[in-house]
């Protein structure tokens, strides 16, 4: 069961307690967009072997929501934050970096593609 | 190579069975096919087939990354239906339906298909006219669907609750040619067919990359070395994200994982299927006698094969529930696989904006009943380099026209 703490009210809630809404950071498509646009904001994902910035909602605590960095391989979650956050913040981006090059694995968070670990999954 | 029959199975019962031969080989790549195929599951291997059968082509390759069917060919609850509500779905599953009902005699090989009867209960009165609506419209599809009530589900099915006390059992839709068969056996058939008719099948051979020139592709990187091909089909559920990324574009589409479990076996007790969406459980029981029962998904990207417990204790309490006998059975195996679900819940069988690239992917949780028919469409679909009738309504190309085919409303969760 994953364990995510809420960057909100700070309680570390789980999974049972939250709900899970989507990739994250995704361009909204406005008035005037084209017709690609629009189909990547509402079906192009990147699905990821690997990391995935993801929104989730504190549905039976606070009821806020959040993104989460989450590998969709080994389901480590490197942390949360704020969902009204434009992209990744620097140091969180940085600390995935870290981990995964500690690891030997992916160096590039983000990437869709993910690293030898998929192999084995 | 031996055919299978009565006549081979005394001659080597007589021979201490020292003479049945590997049923498909382990050739090594040749350095260019007239066609590549990505995935060596059901899904894969029909296409092979299809395109071999319906098309005169055999210089296919088929890669596996691991090992034939391992993937969910090989976790699914095999379920096979064609109860659908719009009339694109209805015809591929009812032609896979259709496909099965003689694959053991074409293929030579024994699925197992057992027609007996697939019953998805309507426990609410929304869920009833829900099933009313199909089994209307599958009178119009030409397929043998009908509404049944609660008293047939109570013949058909003596184990059964109906009285509720959360979801009395207000009816079914009732398809008494719908049933299961033996998964793993529907890819080693396949397979053993295709080795007949000159294919390579190539297990252990990962694709790690996908060359194009000019917006068309010309051949995949692999764990044993670069393959050349003609066209390039990729047919690898959950991974297909992965693959459509190295072509250099992006599916809509998410992979997440959908659990199964078996209980341990028990005397005959139950012999039709029975779906229960709206409290997310479905249960059949094999020929050993183990309920075979499955949920719902995550609803997250998960890669693990893996699935969170708190969706096995919801698929246990409403079987309990609609099955008061199950209370004290155990479960003895419990595992997950990795089901790709795109925007509409409906599958994608189409052309790519790479040229000669094709994919065939999105099945979701319902993609075992959609073998042969899948196989079928996507082989002409390569073959001609045009969607035929059976896949035209599949391309991609849905998703920015706003064609839907939103058959989740009508399937729910459980397939």
């Amino acid at each position: 069961m994953l364990r995510l703490t809420c960057p909100h009210c700070g309680i570390t809630a789980e999974e049972t307690e939250l709900r899970p809404g989507g990739e994250a950071h995704l361009e909204r498509a406005g008035p005037g967009a084209s017709d690609e646009g629009f189909e990547a904001w509402l079906f192009a994902r990147k699905n990821p072997m690997g990391v995935h910035f993801e929104r989730w909602r504190h549905l039976y605590g606070c009821g806020k929501w959040f993104i989460a960095a989450r590998h969709t391989v080994t389901l480590e979650v490197f942390g949360t934050y704020p969902a009204q956050t434009k992209a990744p913040p620097a140091d969180l981006v940085e600390r995935i970096r870290a981990r995964l090059s500690a690891r030997g694995g992916q160096a590039e968070p983000g990437a869709g593609a993910g690293d030898g670990e998929g192999g084995k999954a | 190579m031996k055919g299978y029959g009565a006549w081979s199975l005394i001659r080597e019962g007589l021979r201490h069975h020292l003479g049945w031969g590997r049923a498909w080989g382990s050739p090594a790549p040749r350095r260019r096919y007239e066609v590549v195929i990505v995935g060596a599951g059901g899904h894969g291997l029909a296409t092979a087939y299809y395109l071999a059968r319906n098309h005169g082509i055999t210089d296919i390759a088929v890669l596996e990354k691991s090992w034939l069917g391992g993937g969910n060919t090989g976790r699914n609850t095999t379920i096979i239906r064609s109860n659908y509500l719009h009339d694109p779905s209805a015809a591929i599953y009812e032609k896979a339906r259709q496909l099965y009902e003689t694959l053991s005699q074409e293929l030579d090989f024994n699925i197992m298909f057992s027609p007996r009867g697939v019953m998805m209960l309507a426990q609410t009165e929304h869920e009833k006219r829900v099933w009313q609506r199909v089994a209307h419209a599958n009178v119009l599809q030409g397929i043998d669907t009908r509404f049944i009530g609660p008293e047939e589900v109570k013949r058909r099915v003596p184990i059964i609750n109906i009285d509720g006390p959360r979801y009395p059992v207000l009816g079914a839709l009732w398809q008494p040619r719908g049933g299961t068969a033996r998964h793993d056996a529907v890819a080693w058939g396949y397979a053993r067919a295709l080795d007949r008719m000159g294919v390579h099948i190539i297990e252990n051979c990962e694709v790690t990359g996908i060359r194009t020139e000019g917006g068309k592709v010309v051949g995949v990187e692999t764990g044993k070395g670069p393959i050349d091909c003609g066209k390039l089909a990729l047919v690898v559920a959950g991974h297909s994200s992965r693959l459509a990324e190295m072509a250099g574009f992006r599916l809509p589409m998410e992979s997440v994982t959908l659990q199964a479990l078996v209980s341990e076996p028990v005397k005959p007790m139950l012999d039709v299927v029975v779906m229960a969406n709206t409290v997310h459980g479905y249960i059949s029981q094999s020929d050993k006698g183990e309920l075979v029962i499955g949920g719902g998904t995550d609803g997250y990207v998960n890669y693990t094969r893996r699935g969170a417990f708190q969706h096995v204790e919801e698929t246990v309490a409403a079987l309990v529930e609609t099955f008061p006998v199950l209370g004290r059975l155990r479960l003895m195996r419990q595992w997950g696989g990795i089901v790709d679900v795109t925007g509409d819940r409906s599958p994608i069988l189409s052309k790519t904006p790479v040229e000669n690239l094709f994919v065939n992917c999105g099945w979701g949780t319902g993609g075992f009943k959609a073998i042969p028919g899948s196989g079928w469409a996507m082989a002409e679909l390569v073959a001609t380099g045009e969607p035929g009738a059976l896949a035209e309504p599949f391309a991609l190309s849905r998703f920015r026209e706003g064609r839907f085919i939103d058959e989740s409303v009508a399937a729910g969760v459980a397939h």
